[in-house]
């Protein structure tokens, strides 16, 4: 339901620049027969936002507990600087988490859930008094310093979890699917809230979830992992507008799946043709919904594929209408328009060649 | 929810189990306690003070008392000292194994207490298994005569007996601890002995003090290891209350000790629940 225009808080700045802060090489997970994960590769920048998205069972809390240090890789290295971090105890590395249940200490009260790091470090009482304020300053939850977090709500406990791993001033701050328990309404907030505060601490933030909405809005880049291989790494526009594979295409955001062939660059399917500089043979192409536009008159622009069909379902999303047209030769398309209200029936489409993304059929793996 | 006949069919019986075979002995112990024994060996109905008033008079009441309870303690601080390691490793890092070794923590309680106690005499008495081989090996030259009829005896079977009452509720309360907590510690930098101690540690007092409860009351009440392994020192209270309602005909006697003893197990339940609850936190 997200279209390119509603990306926002999408940092746009290039990351190249950056200097890498993580980097997993080829690392792989096995549970007795099953392979969680395999051959992951990925780096991390200093200060990026990069959100792990992938279904339940995808590998993606694995992946997060290997860098935590609560899983040890079957094989391959995480890397931190220059120093190995695979090798040490997860108390010895400079990675927070914030933990889905939260894992707030029952017995501590709220302050002494955000101390507990600089106390077990032995940081001096009176930084302690101050950083732990500042922190509960900062997820504005000072007012509930001297409570039990039984006695705060789950979004209050959020806060509380996310102060208590961001006062020890990690390099890495890793969140395995935070906002999960929280409602709706609290959890756009929270995401908001939580996209502000990490550019304004500047740590990186490795973020876990299932929610390829949560994953746009929030990341610099998104790596989809798909069980346990990594589908594709890029910005939330390159992997909306470019995805990499039809699963891609598919998990992120509505798309059309055209099958197809290519014959000397001229795409045919379905009785339509347009030009592709592909190279021949079989091939799928992506179609986002929003770029097919419903038409009237002859002319077709240049660069513009035509296709006429009937409405066959019309829902009404808001800002938008989803149409479900079904074409000539069995081809369905799912068209977003601006919806007029008026109800349709015989229509005319239009989409540009260009719009029709080339994308590698995703092998079917279990 | 549920009709009056169908409440009262399942709350009766229980009711009725508890009157009869709790509450009218009680009554019944509490009155005994103030009548007396005549010159002519019948209970006179007469109402007074006279057997609390001797408890405290007679220096062998309250001493046994006292000793019952040092002893009580002292088998209550080895299973507290036994079970909680036992208990912490099986939770948390038996792994597969942990069914099997829980198991083997059980079996001993489906061994009748007498035959427990009386493998103790084997193994402690002047020709026992322990003394014949400490002699054998040249580690004494004459049996050692500590090691049965004395406190220490009674102390080592009571520990032994009591161990796994109190293993059960600590482990109950290890497993209770979601281990994302500790993991969560771990993750804010402290190491395993720090997390043991601020995380593990304070989660399962509520634990800790029912094993307490559980080994302190049982060992306090105990009259069997004393009676077979304890001798002339190791005499426990019971022991004199058995005796005062057996050979010394003494019923009113018995009756204010017992009468005591229920008060102090019942002022320890209720201190216990007090402490499991302000520790709790589920």
């Amino acid at each position: 339901m997200i279209s390119t225009s509603e990306i926002a808080l999408t940092n746009a700045a290039g990351k190249e620049g950056r200097s890498t802060l993580l980097s997993i090489r080829k690392v792989a997970k096995t549970f007795g027969k099953n392979l969680v994960l395999r051959d992951i590769s990925l780096n991390v920048a200093e200060g990026e936002f990069l959100t792990i998205l992938g279904e339940s069972g995808s590998g993606k809390t694995t992946l997060l507990r290997i860098i935590a240090g609560f899983e040890t890789a079957s094989a391959g290295e995480v890397w931190m600087g220059e120093e190995r971090l695979d090798r040490q105890p997860p108390y010895r590395r400079r990675v927070n988490t914030v933990f889905q249940h939260y894992a707030l200490f029952p017995h501590l009260t709220v302050e002494q859930n955000v101390a507990y790091g600089l106390r077990v470090a032995k940081r001096p009482e009176s930084e302690i008094q101050s950083r732990v304020q500042d922190a509960l300053d900062k997820v504005k939850m000072s007012a509930y310093a001297k409570v039990k977090p039984s006695k705060i709500s789950g979004g209050q406990q959020q806060r509380i979890a996310l102060a208590r791993a961001l006062v020890n001033r990690p390099r890495l701050l890793l969140l395995d699917e935070p906002l999960s328990a929280l409602d709706a309404n609290l959890r756009r907030q929270m995401q908001v809230e939580l996209k502000s505060l990490q550019r304004e601490v500047g740590i990186s933030f490795i973020f876990v979830t299932h929610d390829q909405e949560e994953a746009m809005v929030m990341s610099d880049r998104i790596a989809l992992l798909r069980s346990g291989e990594l589908e594709q790494v890029a910005t939330p526009r390159e992997i909306y507008g470019r995805p990499a594979s039809a699963y891609a295409a598919q998990f992120i955001g509505h798309t059309n799946l055209l099958k197809g062939e290519v014959c000397q660059e001229v795409a045919r399917c379905a009785g339509l043709s347009w030009s592709a500089q592909v190279p021949d043979g079989p091939v799928q192409f992506s179609l986002r919904p929003e770029n097919i536009r419903l038409v009237t008159g002859k002319t077709e622009s240049p660069g513009g594929v035509r296709v006429r069909g009937r409405v066959k379902q019309q829902a009404f999303h808001g800002a938008t209408e989803l149409l479900r047209v079904e074409c000539a030769d069995g081809l369905t398309l799912t068209v977003r328009t601006p919806g007029g209200g008026a109800t349709l029936d015989i229509v005319e489409l239009e989409f540009s060649a260009a719009d029709a993304v080339p994308v590698r059929e995703s092998a079917e793996r279990i | 929810m549920f009709s009056r006949a169908y409440k009262a069919a399942v709350t009766l019986p229980p009711l009725i189990w508890v009157t009869v075979f709790l509450l009218v002995p009680y009554l019944l112990m509490f009155c005994y306690s103030f009548w007396s024994v005549s010159a002519f060996q019948t209970i006179e109905h007469s109402w007074n003070f006279s057997n609390y008033r001797q408890l405290l008079r007679v220096d062998v009441y309250w001493q046994t008392l006292l000793r019952s309870m040092g002893i009580a303690a002292r088998v209550t601080a080895f299973s507290l000292l036994l079970g909680y390691p036992l208990a912490y490793f099986l939770s948390f890092y038996a792994g597969k194994k942990k069914d099997l070794l829980y198991q083997l923590v059980i079996i001993p309680l489906w061994v009748s207490y007498l035959v427990r106690a009386y493998a103790w005499k084997t193994i402690l008495g002047s020709d026992g298994v322990l003394n014949t081989l400490l002699q054998y090996v040249h580690l004494t030259k004459h049996p050692l005569e500590f090691l049965l009829y004395s406190p220490f005896a009674v102390v080592l079977t009571l520990t032994h007996i009591y161990t796994p009452f109190a293993f059960l509720p600590i482990y109950a309360a290890l497993e209770h601890i979601p281990r994302n907590l500790v993991e969560a510690s771990h993750d804010l930098g402290a190491t395993p002995g720090q997390t043991f101690w601020k995380i593990i540690f304070p989660l399962s007092i509520p634990g800790v003090v029912a094993a307490a409860t559980f080994a302190f009351v049982l060992s306090l009440g105990d009259f069997i290891a004393p009676l077979l392994l304890g001798g002339p020192s190791g005499i426990m209270i019971s022991n004199i209350v058995v005796s005062l309602f057996g050979a010394a005909y003494n019923w009113p006697l018995g009756a204010a000790i017992s009468f005591c003893m229920l008060v102090l197990v019942v002022c320890l339940l209720f201190l216990s629940e007090r402490l499991e609850k302000k520790w709790s936190f589920s």
